[in-house]
């Protein structure tokens, strides 16, 4: 009996009772289409935040103040005050920092912004011309923060598309407005590039102001809360990061890098935890959809233990008519894999389905990875072999004169 | 006769222990029979007959004695070398008919030729060629559950012919199907064994024993009558 034989019959048999086969390929089908549906949603999650993250800059070191020993890393206002102009100035002008070519020191704070009949709860930046660069922020209409908006300590602000839209909804060109942060009014230059992404993240909600205007005019303070910079290439951060390190430490007369009053780190360091993040969480989801296949090849071991005991005659008059121990095992087997083997693709489609919906749902980028296309079909098969070698041993055993008689 | 017994049964023993419990099944049985006999063996039920047809079948070992079948010793034979023997040398015809259900007549003639290995193109031929004779040329493609009890019976003979074994073995063959049809199994059996094949027959019905050239009697594991001396009952071949 060839293979192409015992694939045939197999098919065959299966047909026979295809209310039974369909029940029993459905526990397969919802496990692989979860396991792929929920591996897809990971990597699309996963690949999102990385391009969020690097849509905030490329080559980006971001000074803060505080240290990493004193607890998590210290973000926007409120934190540590220990890095001033002086340092971002330092930092751009010293001869031993080789490796920098944007410094960009900030300073930023949520605040209410107001116009005559509507205000928001936004972040306020006090930016330099150097923002724009290190950030990648584009103007769609007007100009940036320049030089000489810093130096003069001009009230003029830029908005990102999110505030133009909670602000000014009704008029789209806001250029020459002007708003009000902390009772100061400042007037609208220029609007900025959608760059999308969402909460904290999302760099479309944004006010920039001129360095010197938020430090002295709104929010009075000397220090800065991050000193960006833009490093000349990817392959020199970790140079950069220890050059600006070493110079920070001789300013604030510190001796030893534990005692660093700030914390440098670099985009891939984001990029590295969310990543590691989302992996987790992929891997978590990934084992909770497995524990459905695994529940799925139970139920493929339940029907196939059902289909031994149903046949037993069969197996009988197969034995006397000189089926051998090897073939009946193979007989089984196989219906078994193909079981798993069809459960596999209809899930697989379905699982593709469900990234798809979920994709344009939740707005996320569509990913589907052949390695779990691989995995999913092999698992399967694999499946198919583990569940139903029992059944197939068992039905091998049967004594030909027992099984003959059995009623 | 200068050629060999088919079936050469020596000094056979079957007990079967069940628990305390020993039931003598085979009590140290003898006989021969030779290429082309026809042989009905009879007996009340529990009397070992279906014990016997296991032993023969190569489906069950004996406990002590030899059985040779066709020049080949059956004992000490692996679970698949015995597979093997009842493919190539035993036709079964069971009470039950045992054919695969919705299954083609066909299809299930053509079963035994797939586990002994005979190529596939040469199957479909000698499955066409077996049901002709039993006189189903025009239901080859009937389901089993579509054909009535003599003609399910009549493709399980063609089944137990064709990888061409050296002997049939029927248990109760009529014992399920309406005596009109039993008779024309038993004109079938007759006209195989005019043509050379040894039928070995297990029945409990007189009038079916009758029908084979010899007849053996078991009773409580022991051959208690052995005799070709009766009239043998001829059944007028519809040909």
């Amino acid at each position: 009996m060839d293979y192409l034989e015992i694939v045939n019959e197999a098919v065959g048999t299966l047909a026979i009772n295809k209310m039974r086969t369909g029940l029993a390929i459905l526990g397969i089908v919802i496990g692989i289409a979860s396991v792929i549906a929920l591996i897809s949603l990971g990597q699309a999650t996963q690949q999102e935040i990385q391009n969020q993250i690097q849509s905030l800059g490329a080559n980006l070191l971001t000074v803060s103040p505080g240290s990493l020993n004193k607890g998590a890393v210290q973000t926007g206002a409120g934190g540590a005050q220990t890095l001033t102009l002086a340092d971002a100035q330092a930092i751009a002008t010293s001869p031993q920092i080789t490796d920098i070519q944007n410094v960009s020191p900030e300073y930023s704070r949520r605040a209410q912004v107001i116009t005559g009949k509507t205000n928001t709860n936004t972040q306020v930046v006090g930016a330099t011309s150097a923002y724009a660069p290190v950030h990648e922020i584009s103007i769609a209409s007007g100009t940036f923060i320049t030089q000489s908006d810093v130096d003069g300590m001009r009230k003029v602000a830029v908005v990102g598309p999110q505030v133009v839209s909670d602000l000014f909804s009704s008029n789209p060109d806001p250029i020459g407005k002007s708003i009000r942060v902390n009772n100061v009014s400042l007037m609208i230059i220029g609007v900025t590039v959608s760059k999308g992404g969402t909460g904290f993240m999302n760099q479309d909600d944004i006010v920039y102001v001129p360095l010197s205007t938020a430090q002295k005019e709104l929010f009075g303070t000397d220090y800065l809360s991050s000193i960006a910079l833009e490093a000349k290439s990817p392959d020199l951060m970790i140079d950069a990061e220890n050059q600006i390190g070493y110079l920070l430490l001789a300013r604030h007369k510190l001796k030893d890098p534990s005692q660093a009053d700030f914390t440098i780190f670099s985009q891939q360091d984001i990029l590295n935890t969310a990543t590691s993040a989302t992996a987790t969480f992929t891997t978590l989801l990934s084992g909770i959809a497995a524990i459905s296949l695994l529940v799925g090849g139970i139920g493929i071991m339940n029907i196939m233990l059902v289909t031994v005991t149903e046949r037993t005659r069969e197996i009988g008059l197969r034995k006397a008519l000189g089926a051998k121990k090897r073939t009946i095992i193979i007989q089984f087997l196989t219906e078994s894999i193909i079981l798993t083997f069809i459960g596999g693709l209809v899930g697989m489609g379905l699982g593709i389905v469900i990234s798809l919906v979920i994709s344009h749902v939740a707005s996320v980028p569509f990913v589907i990875s052949p390695n779990a296309v691989l995995l999913a079909i092999g698992v399967s098969a694999g499946i198919g072999i583990l569940f139903g070698w029992y059944p197939a041993r068992r039905a091998s055993n049967l004594q030909p004169i027992e099984a003959l008689r059995y009623e | 006769m200068a050629s060999r017994p088919i079936i050469e049964i020596t000094h056979l023993s079957k007990i079967y222990r069940n628990d305390e419990v020993e039931t003598i099944a085979l009590d140290d049985i003898s006989f021969n029979i030779d290429k082309g006999e026809f042989v009905a063996i009879m007996g009340p039920s529990g009397s070992g007959k279906s014990t016997l047809m296991h032993i023969l079948g190569a489906l069950d070992k004996p406990n002590s004695g030899t059985y040779i079948l066709d020049g080949e010793n059956v004992e000490n034979l692996s679970e698949d070398e015995l597979a093997d023997i009842r493919n190539r040398k035993i036709g079964f015809v069971f009470q039950a008919f045992n054919l695969l259900p919705r299954t083609t007549a066909l299809a299930n003639v053509m079963l035994p030729m797939a586990y002994g290995g005979v190529e596939k193109e040469k199957r479909e031929e000698i499955a066409r060629k077996y049901l002709e004779m039993v006189g189903l040329g025009n239901r080859m493609d009937y389901t089993s559950n579509q054909l009535s009890g003599g003609q399910q019976q009549r493709v399980a003979i063609a089944r137990s012919l064709v990888m061409n074994p050296s002997i049939l073995l029927a248990d109760e063959p009529t014992g399920n199907i309406a005596s009109a049809q039993a008779d024309e199994i038993m004109s079938i059996f007759q006209q195989l064994n005019e043509e050379g094949h040894t039928i070995v027959m297990i029945t409990h019905e007189p009038d079916i024993a009758e029908h084979a050239k010899r007849i053996i009697h078991i009773k409580d594991g022991k051959i208690i009558s052995d005799s070709d001396g009766h009239k043998q009952k001829r059944i007028k071949s519809k040909k």
